[in-house]
């Protein structure tokens, strides 16, 4: 253990008094000051916060108490998780200037621990996008390229991870959110099962598919992340919680495990992407597991079904922004309440927001809610039940996480539809509410970073991240490629 | 030509649970607007419902007391729409998987009601209109409510009362609201059409909206009632609508047509699990059910021999009857402790609200203990009334009003002496009895009591001194 782990490897840097917690974070902080505004990746720095945190964690050190294993870590949040007296936006207009005034359950369980929180990053307006571009603020760039975009929508912790402007983040994933982010700045990202991290303070997009999630430089502090977020949470009514801390578990070997390669996921995948995907796999194999290749018909199904549940539930979700009580209010003259809230909603949402709202709002209608809504639902559970046979035949799905590599800028502007087949590979597990993990694997024609994608049967995360530890151990010379930017210890 | 009335309600009663539905905040009615809010009732970002099980419990106990099927699998959906006092812009509601289905109400004509469901759901903040703004208290936001749906089984205004008061009576009972129409914890929509008696089709309905008293849904009933009368009268058609009710002007007015009405874009809020009601958690409820007030009532009269009529003023009030079974425990006469309940105590309580409350500074127990001194012939009647009103001031147990002396009453022996004593020195009396005057014993009685400053037990004495006498 410890090979790649950056958290791990700071955790001992502290606990040994190499360097104190509180130049760590300067060093961070620095950094950021540095090269945040040429990525975009922050659209909040927190120095007092983070300083604060690292001045009791350096007195901590001094009294010669022992760390937590995030303890004094400095990390980053995406701004759609609920920050207690920091401004959490969503990076939508209709948010400025909203500063919650309590904690999402996950930003408590980590600050208990005493991480180190640098700031909120940028996401796609209201995670609703794959490029990070839909954010008021502008979009997060590509550390490993800044003409191309960091993915999305949790471009901004994938970027900052990426580019070394912290040591870990939380993202969220909807309909790919961490793992496309994760593959397209070439980190690790990690969806846990439906229901195994609160989402009590996770600002929704569409309830039945968010789930909170670490992106982290390797497999093994994704699991240290995981460890630390998931727990049982009385405030979310769909919190189940973790079976068992996965950590301890990541060392084990992978012989005779099966790897489905499913066709269906392969379909439309750029050449150079999709062998990138075989080499990895053939590095499973080399490891001792075997696959089994069938097809999932129901998955072809996913795209729809995504888009018309995902709106359904976001145009209810994001009903309540009226400008009445807080966030971005019409500066523009109003005749009445309505003239109000209209204004207030047609300046303080984006185009890609609206767009689902309508979406959302027309597949609930009276007269289209059973050709739509109900025939969707329907759907979902056969895709659940496929996942669930497919299960029987194999350990894991193998798949890329990207039919491609990092867009170009504005190239998800030009065609929405165009954009929303690349979540082809994504979603299908936020629709069944499995756990998938999306790994670096190398690089595509264009020198960007490939992720290779394990999704395993729900609450599978212990041998699903051993899988993917495995793989990394055994790759990360080739599938790997660190940027020069940020902290580098 | 004959017109009937055919009419059915949605009634709304504001649950007594201690906290709110999705949230630990109070209840209570009244408090500074704003003051009994959280992050979750005012519906801030990133917030989750978290449902209250004593909410689903009591509208078990509500299901169960109107002879509904429980559902063991409901579901909460959002009802979506816009207003200020909805923060959320949606309501978390039941749809189609409401929790109670297909029960009954019955009137005293022996008439059935039936309901079509009850559901649970949460109640919205309210606008409050001052100098010209609107201000938004969210103190009500997330109260628990039942809807209450019933078929159009009613036939007259008299029968809508009725059945309101029987809700009323039923929900009291049960202890799941306080159905106070003046804080809004029971409202009505009263959907109303006519048809010419006789028929069977149904005539087309208009809805009248949030009815907050017994007065007010009468006239506005009789209003609309007579209205549609009227149109059909005059060969016009009624409009099926969304109607309000004028306090001011007694009449009905349109809100809003059916083209206009509302589409909620009903769906299942996603933040919330099915409910499930197991076996075992229904046959827990119903073993803490109370009684049935009418099932109740019959017993009071067997088993207390009570009338009717204070059968029915206890029964009328729960705590009232729960503490009249207490105080009764083991007395001879349970009519007496029916009337000082019904006249003493509820005179002292004066109000109805009051009764309903029922805080009554004497316990059960020391009633309890009073009677008994009456049934062991200690005290009389008037001196028992005396010692409740003294209770009833100082909240003080019997024994601080009655000396050793009063207690110790008079024995046997005691009485024995007393009357012969009586006797002798009335000869004339004795005489006049012994001739079949009968009344002439009164007088010597008189003596008795009168000696005794009202102590001796009257019965007693007199069954004596007819021994006496008679020899």
């Amino acid at each position: 253990m410890g090979q790649y782990g950056t958290i791990a490897r700071l955790h001992s840097l502290l606990s040994e008094k190499r360097l104190s917690c509180t130049e760590l974070t300067r060093a961070y902080l620095d950094a950021i000051k540095k090269e945040n505004s040429a990525l975009c990746a922050y659209v909040k720095v927190t120095p007092e916060t983070a300083l604060k945190a690292a001045a009791k964690v350096d007195a901590k050190i001094a009294a010669g108490e022992p760390l937590a294993p995030l303890e004094g870590i400095p990390m980053t949040l995406k701004d759609n998780i609920s920050t207690k007296g920091i401004e959490t936006t969503c990076c939508s207009r209709i948010l400025k200037g909203y500063v919650p005034i309590y904690d999402a359950t996950v930003w408590d369980l980590l600050k208990k621990q005493n991480a180190v929180l640098l700031g909120k990053s940028n996401m796609d307006e209201f995670a609703m996008g794959s490029s990070c571009e839909t954010s008021c603020f502008g979009g997060a760039k590509n550390p490993h390229n800044r003409k191309r975009v960091a993915g999305g929508s949790s471009g901004g912790v994938a970027a900052a991870v990426s580019a070394n402007l912290a040591a870990f983040g939380l993202g969220s994933d909807t309909g790919g959110s961490i793992r496309q982010p994760a593959s397209f700045c070439g980190v690790v990202g990690f969806k846990p099962t439906y229901g195994a991290v609160s989402r009590f303070g996770l600002i929704a997009y569409a309830s039945s598919f968010d789930q909170i999630g670490p992106i982290a430089p390797s497999v093994e502090d994704a699991a240290l992340i995981y460890d630390a977020i998931s727990d049982y949470d009385p405030m979310d009514s769909t919190s189940i919680g973790r079976k068992a801390p996965v950590s301890p578990a990541l060392e084990n070997s992978i012989r005779g495990k099966k790897i489905g390669i499913v066709k269906e996921y392969f379909r439309g995948v750029r050449p150079d992407v999709d062998s990138a995907i075989k080499k990895a796999v053939g590095v499973l194999c080399s490891l001792g597991a075997e696959t089994v290749e069938f097809s999932l018909p129901a998955i072809s199904y996913s795209l729809p079904v995504y888009y018309i549940l995902a709106c359904a539930e976001a145009s209810s979700n994001l009903g309540r922004y009226d400008g009445i009580r807080y966030g971005y209010q019409t500066k523009q003259h109003f005749a009445d309440r309505n003239d109000m809230v209209c204004k207030t909603r047609s300046e303080g949402f984006g185009a890609e927001v609206k767009r689902r709202i309508l979406l959302g709002t027309y597949v609930l209608s009276a007269g289209y809610y059973d050709a739509y809504y109900k025939k969707a639902q329907n759907l979902r559970g056969t895709i659940i039940q496929s996942f669930g046979e497919a299960f029987r035949k194999c350990d894991f799905i193998a798949a890329p996480t990207v039919p491609m590599t990092a867009f170009p800028e504005n190239y998800a502007a030009k065609d929405p539809v165009e954009t929303y087949l690349t979540d082809l590979c994504t979603v299908p597990v936020n629709i069944a509410g499995l756990p998938a993990v999306s790994v670096p694997c190398g690089f595509g024609n264009d020198g960007m970073p490939v992720g290779l994608q394990l999704i395993g049967p729900e609450f599978s995360e212990a041998p699903l991240l051993n899988a993917a530890n495995q793989y990394e151990l055994a790759s990360r010379k080739t599938s790997f490629r660190s940027v020069e930017t940020g902290v580098r210890l | 030509m004959n017109y009937e009335l055919v009419c059915g309600l949605e009634t709304h009663v504001e649950l007594s649970t201690k906290t709110k539905i999705f949230c630990s905040c109070t209840t209570e009615f009244g408090g500074e607007p704003n003051t009994h809010c959280c992050p979750i009732c005012i519906g801030l970002p990133g917030t989750l419902p978290k449902l209250n099980r004593t909410v689903v419990e009591y509208a078990v106990m509500a299901g169960l007391a109107t002879h509904c099927e429980i559902n063991p699998d409901a579901r909460m959906d959002r009802k979506n729409y816009c207003y200020p006092d909805l923060p959320k812009a949606y309501q978390i509601s039941e749809y189609d998987q409401p929790l109670c289905r297909n029960g009954w109400v019955q009137l005293k004509s022996g008439k059935k009601i039936r309901l079509t469901r009850i559901h649970i759901e949460e109640d919205a903040g309210k606008l409050v209109h001052e100098r010209g703004n609107t201000l938004i208290d969210y103190n009500r936001s997330g109260v628990p409510l039942i809807e209450i749906v019933s078929e159009p089984d009613i036939r007259s205004i008299e029968e809508a009362t009725e059945y309101v008061e029987t809700l009323q009576t039923t929900m009291r009972y049960l202890g799941v609201s306080d159905c106070k129409m003046q804080e809004g914890s029971l409202r009505c929509d009263v959907n109303i059409s006519v048809r010419s008696k006789g028929s069977r089709q149904l005539g087309t309905r208009t809805e009248i909206k949030n009815m907050n008293s017994f007065s007010h849904m009468t006239k506005a009933m009789e209003y609309e009632m007579n209205r549609q009368i009227d149109l059909l009268e005059s060969g016009e058609k009624v409009v099926q609508e969304t109607r309000r009710y004028d306090e001011s002007t007694g009449c009905t007015e349109g809100m809003r047509g059916k083209e206009d009405a509302d589409d909620y874009r009903y769906f299942r809020d996603p933040d919330l699990v099915p409910i499930h009601v197991s076996k075992e958690m229904l046959a827990s409820i119903q073993a803490r059910m109370p009684e049935d007030p009418q099932k109740r009532l019959e017993r009071f009269e067997r088993e207390y021999s009570l009338t009717e009529a204070d059968a029915a003023l206890l029964i009328e009030r729960r705590r009232a009857a729960d503490y009249f079974e207490a105080a009764a425990k083991g007395t001879k006469n349970p009519r007496t402790v029916a009337n000082c309940i019904t006249g003493q105590i509820f005179a002292r309580l004066g109000t109805d609200a009051a009764k309903d409350d029922f805080q009554v500074n004497v316990s059960p127990e020391n009633l309890n203990a009073l009677l008994r001194l009456l049934d062991a012939g200690k005290i009389r009647t008037s001196q028992m009334k005396a010692v409740l009103e003294k209770m009833l001031d100082t909240g003080k147990p019997a024994s601080a009003f009655l000396s050793e002396k009063d207690l110790a009453g008079i024995s046997p022996e005691e009485l024995q002496k007393l009357c012969e004593k009586a006797a002798a020195d009335n000869p004339n009396a004795v005489k006049d009895y012994r001739a079949g005057k009968e009344k002439a014993l009164k007088a010597v009685l008189g003596a008795v009591m009168k000696t005794t400053h009202g102590q001796a037990n009257p019965m007693e004495a007199q069954k004596i001194l007819a021994e006496i006498m008679k020899a």
